[in-house]
């Protein structure tokens, strides 16, 4: 009984995790057919930006509740900087090269930025413990589980809400699945796309910016996260269906559910677990759970 | 006699929309026949259909007496049945020699030698001939994306004539080549065939060049076969006129022009 | 008979191997150890031109090694060839199994799905304790039936055995380009349907290849084990393997000297950077990379070519 508490919470806190990650990688390549090698930077410098900003601000001893604010803020600018920087700046000038090229544009674009982390924060651990245990703890049946895991969950419901209801029921959103489902015709049709590009670029790294900073106050932020972070992410959106956001969120909970019950019954297969779980669903299912049917052409 | 190509009730559709249907055709040896319909009448289809790259939702297909369907479109091409493209698939990036020596090494064998060179000067000698055949020899060391369109459309066929098929379906020979230099390619597409005997099936849209070069017509309307027989009959079709052609044709300019 | 190209060749290996004897150890280490990446490298360049980019050679560069290193440790051999052989084999077996699916793969799912097998391999032997977890273990220095000279302060073994197998497959990848299976490779990146249509199956081709790169990467990987004398699960992860598509693009995949000479070039430019400054290195390979997608997209080799075509005119 109590098993199968910690794998279902575990689980699922995990899976909010792998979602909020995944989510702007897989609206990036969705829209831009960009796999986006640099998305786990942006998380990195997301969790940075997070830790050091929050040890400043507990330091200065300002309201500690604030904190959870202050966050978002962070994710929020640093996504907008280093979005535009990126896409304005370089991508823009890459559009319309094969996808395989663009995920070496976008590996050459994560080394630059991985010494840029080192070069702007060190390369000593950063720790920013305060709004994680400023919740407690929640005792249930014997077990102990962190509230601010518990907030996780809840935070990521809200994203993916906003997610799917702007992508829906939204002008807007529409728009944005006309171009995934055909950007030619998208554009014949007036959409301008050029400047959904550059919004969808800075929405996924926004998200993947936010991913980090929320997880920064339970983890010690140091080189390398990033990378770690990127090939789970890639999992779970291969998984569910590349530019699937819904997929992602499937892929997200098939992923976290099955490491969850991988570390708690057999933890020596935590990490194999994921991608043969990655490669048993591609063996059926090529292109993942809920890809975009693409036309073969001749 | 039994035919060499053979379709019974062959029909192809996607979900609810029907592409084929009821297409019933026999191909002798030698024949030439030419193909009409409007887009989406079904004729790509038909041709995808019977080279294997698309498999039929029901019917048969029989190539030589024997039941070809399910088998891939390089299973098809070593029985000897070849095709060439609307839009010619080619190596674009390649010359024009390098694209028939490759052609000509898969074609001898489909186990590719590991060691023995691509390049040999019996195969450059074959390339030369074929490609003078067609004439486009001129072109032979060209990089092929460079390449006019007519050439690229000869240079398809030529390709698919190395294997020496029984027969060969031409999707369209003379698509995205210019009006006046319509004739010349077709006349060297024929005359380079006949060399070899092979059957030929040709989609055509132009009613001059059908009535020029095909002795037999098959004519397609929504996904099933119109009409099929001699071609200057078939043209004289009343349905055929309306459905197909949409427009009342002159027979005795067009037998002008395919005695010309 | 050997013709004039197969002679400058042969005289070229002699004199490297010769040179070895003076060279001080760092620099023939660094060589060895470039030359293990450049065989790697050499089998990345056969997918490569395919059109095939694989984010997961790393699996059999570890492998390779692994397999080196757990058949000194528990069969307490340190026979030279017998550790090639069983490294080659490694890499044969694992990759006709795997290949079976990879070679349905196209773009990036290719990319993505090697990537995820090797980190398959990285998953596991970072949680196997009799293979040393993360740590790794060492593997014992190698001898040809109990020959293993000492140059300069280190067993110059290693990097004959580099020389030899360089030059060597060097030779063999070399024909193999020119041959119709070689030349198959670009007839598939450039129009499978054509490919299929002239009678030949492009998943079998590319599945051939696939093998075929995967043994030239656990040799590289083995000829590592061999001379740093220390293993561990990093061989496997994917920044490993990006290294190695680094080196592929950064070289060029015109020509077979490209990716081993390339190799030797990019561990050269990373011990000297690493001294300079350790923390912009990445930075530096970022740049480069993307320097070269956009103003060489053919790699360093293609300047060759354009040097020798501005020498003619």
């Amino acid at each position: 009984m109590n098993l199968a508490l910690a794998v279902l919470v575990d689980g699922v806190v995990y899976s909010s995790w792998l979602f909020l990650i995944a989510a702007g990688l897989t609206l990036i390549y969705g829209v831009m057919k960009i796999l986006n090698m640099a998305h786990g930077s942006f998380y990195a410098i997301g969790a940075y930006s997070g830790a050091s900003l929050i040890g400043v601000y507990f330091a200065g001893g300002n309201p500690p509740w604030a904190s959870y604010l202050l966050l978002i803020g962070v994710a929020m600018v640093a996504g907008l900087i280093v979005g535009l920087l990126i896409e304005r700046g370089f991508l823009r000038f890459m559009y319309g090269r094969d996808e395989v090229v663009m995920i070496l544009v976008t590996y050459g674009i994560l080394l630059i930025l991985e010494d840029t982390i080192k070069l702007l924060w060190g390369v000593d651990p950063y720790f920013a413990y305060q709004p994680y245990t400023l919740l407690g703890r929640t005792k249930i049946s014997s077990l102990s589980f962190a509230n601010y895991d518990f907030m996780l969950i809840a935070v990521t419901a809200v994203v993916a809400f906003i997610l799917w209801w702007s992508l829906n029921r939204t002008k807007a959103g529409k728009i944005l699945q006309s171009v995934i489902h055909d950007r030619e015709i998208a554009g014949a049709l007036g959409v301008n796309v050029t400047k959904i590009f550059t919004i969808t670029f800075v929405i996924g790294a926004f998200l993947g910016a936010f991913a980090g900073a929320m997880t920064a106050p339970g983890i010690s932020v140091v080189p390398g996260i990033g990378i770690e972070v990127i090939i789970l992410a890639f999992a779970v959106v291969v998984i569910g269906g590349l530019g699937s956001v819904g997929g992602a969120f499937v892929g997200a909970l098939i992923v976290g559910l099955s490491r969850a019950l991988s570390v708690h019954l057999y933890p020596d297969g935590e990490l194999f677990v994921i991608y043969g779980v990655m490669g048993l669903v591609l063996a059926f299912r090529p292109q993942g759970l809920f890809a975009i049917a693409s036309a073969r052409k001749i | 006699m039994t035919a060499l190509l053979e379709t019974r009730d062959l029909a192809k559709s996607f979900g609810a929309v029907t592409a084929a249907a009821d297409i019933n055709v026999k191909i002798n040896a030698g024949e030439i026949v030419g193909v009409i319909g409007s887009n989406g009448a079904g004729k790509t289809t038909f041709i995808n259909m019977v080279t294997g790259y698309m498999k039929p939702t029901s019917g048969d297909i029989l190539f030589d007496g024997k039941n070809i369907i399910g088998r891939k479109p390089r299973e098809v091409m070593r029985k000897g049945m070849c095709r060439s493209f609307q839009v010619a698939q080619l190596f674009p990036e390649l010359t024009v020699l390098e694209n028939i020596l490759i052609a000509q090494a898969m074609a001898e064998s489909k186990t590719l030698s590991f060691f023995s060179a691509l390049h040999t000067n019996k195969r450059e000698q074959n390339a030369r001939a074929l490609l003078d055949d067609y004439e486009i020899l001129e072109y032979v060391d060209e990089v092929v994306s460079t390449l006019p369109q007519g050439v690229r459309k000869l240079l398809d066929i030529a390709m698919a004539m190395i294997s020496q098929p029984k027969v060969l379906l031409l999707d369209e020979p003379t698509s995205g080549v210019a009006i006046e230099d319509k004739f010349d390619l077709m006349t060297t597409v024929m005359a380079a065939v006949k060399k070899s005997g092979a059957a030929v099936l040709f989609v055509e849209h132009d009613m001059d060049v059908i009535a020029r070069y095909s002795t037999r017509l098959l004519a397609f309307y929504d996904g099933r076969i119109l009409a099929d027989g001699p071609t200057k009959e078939v043209l004289r079709d009343e349905n055929v006129q309306t459905l197909v052609i949409g427009h009342h044709l002159d027979m005795d300019e067009l037998e002008g022009t395919a005695n010309a | 008979m050997l013709n004039k190209n197969s002679l400058i060749l042969l005289v070229l290996a002699v004199a490297l191997i010769l040179i070895g004897l003076v060279m001080p150890y760092w620099f023939s280490f660094l060589v060895t150890v470039a030359l293990g990446k450049g065989l790697v490298v050499l089998g990345l360049v056969i997918l490569m031109r395919a059109g095939l980019v694989s984010f997961g050679q790393g699996l059999y560069y570890c492998a390779g090694a692994y397999a080196v290193g757990a058949f000194s440790h528990f069969v307490e051999t340190d026979n030279v060839i017998l550790l090639l052989a069983v490294a080659m084999l490694a890499g044969l077996v694992i990759s006709s199994v795997v290949g079976l699916l990879l070679s349905r793969y196209r773009d990036i799912f290719f990319a993505m799905f090697s990537m995820a097998f090797s980190m398959i391999l990285y998953g596991v032997l970072v949680k196997s304790a009799e293979l040393g977890s993360s740590d790794g273990f060492n593997v014992t220095s190698p001898s040809l039936f109990g020959f293993a000279p000492e140059v300069n302060g280190g067993s110059i073994l290693s990097y004959w055995v580099a020389i030899i197998l360089a030059f060597v497959f060097g030779a063999i990848i070399w024909r193999y380009f020119k041959s119709p299976m070689g030349v198959a490779g670009e007839a598939i990146r450039e129009n499978e349907i054509r490919v299929e249509y002239l009678g030949v199956s492009v998943q079998k081709v590319i599945y051939i290849k696939y093998i075929m790169a995967a043994v030239l990467a656990s040799t590289g990987g083995a000829i590592t084990a061999m001379t740093v004398g220390h293993i561990d699960p990093e061989m496997a992860y994917w920044t490993t393997s990006g290294e190695f598509v680094f080196i592929a693009l950064m070289a060029g995949t015109g020509h077979v000297a490209a990716p081993l000479l390339g190799a030797v070039i990019f561990e050269l430019l990373r011990s000297f950077a690493f001294q300079v400054s350790p923390y912009t290195w990445q930075m530096i390979l970022g740049i480069t990379l993307l320097a070269i997608i956009i103003f060489l997209p053919k790699g360093l080799w293609s300047l060759k070519d354009k040097l020798m075509k501005g020498a003619k005119s």
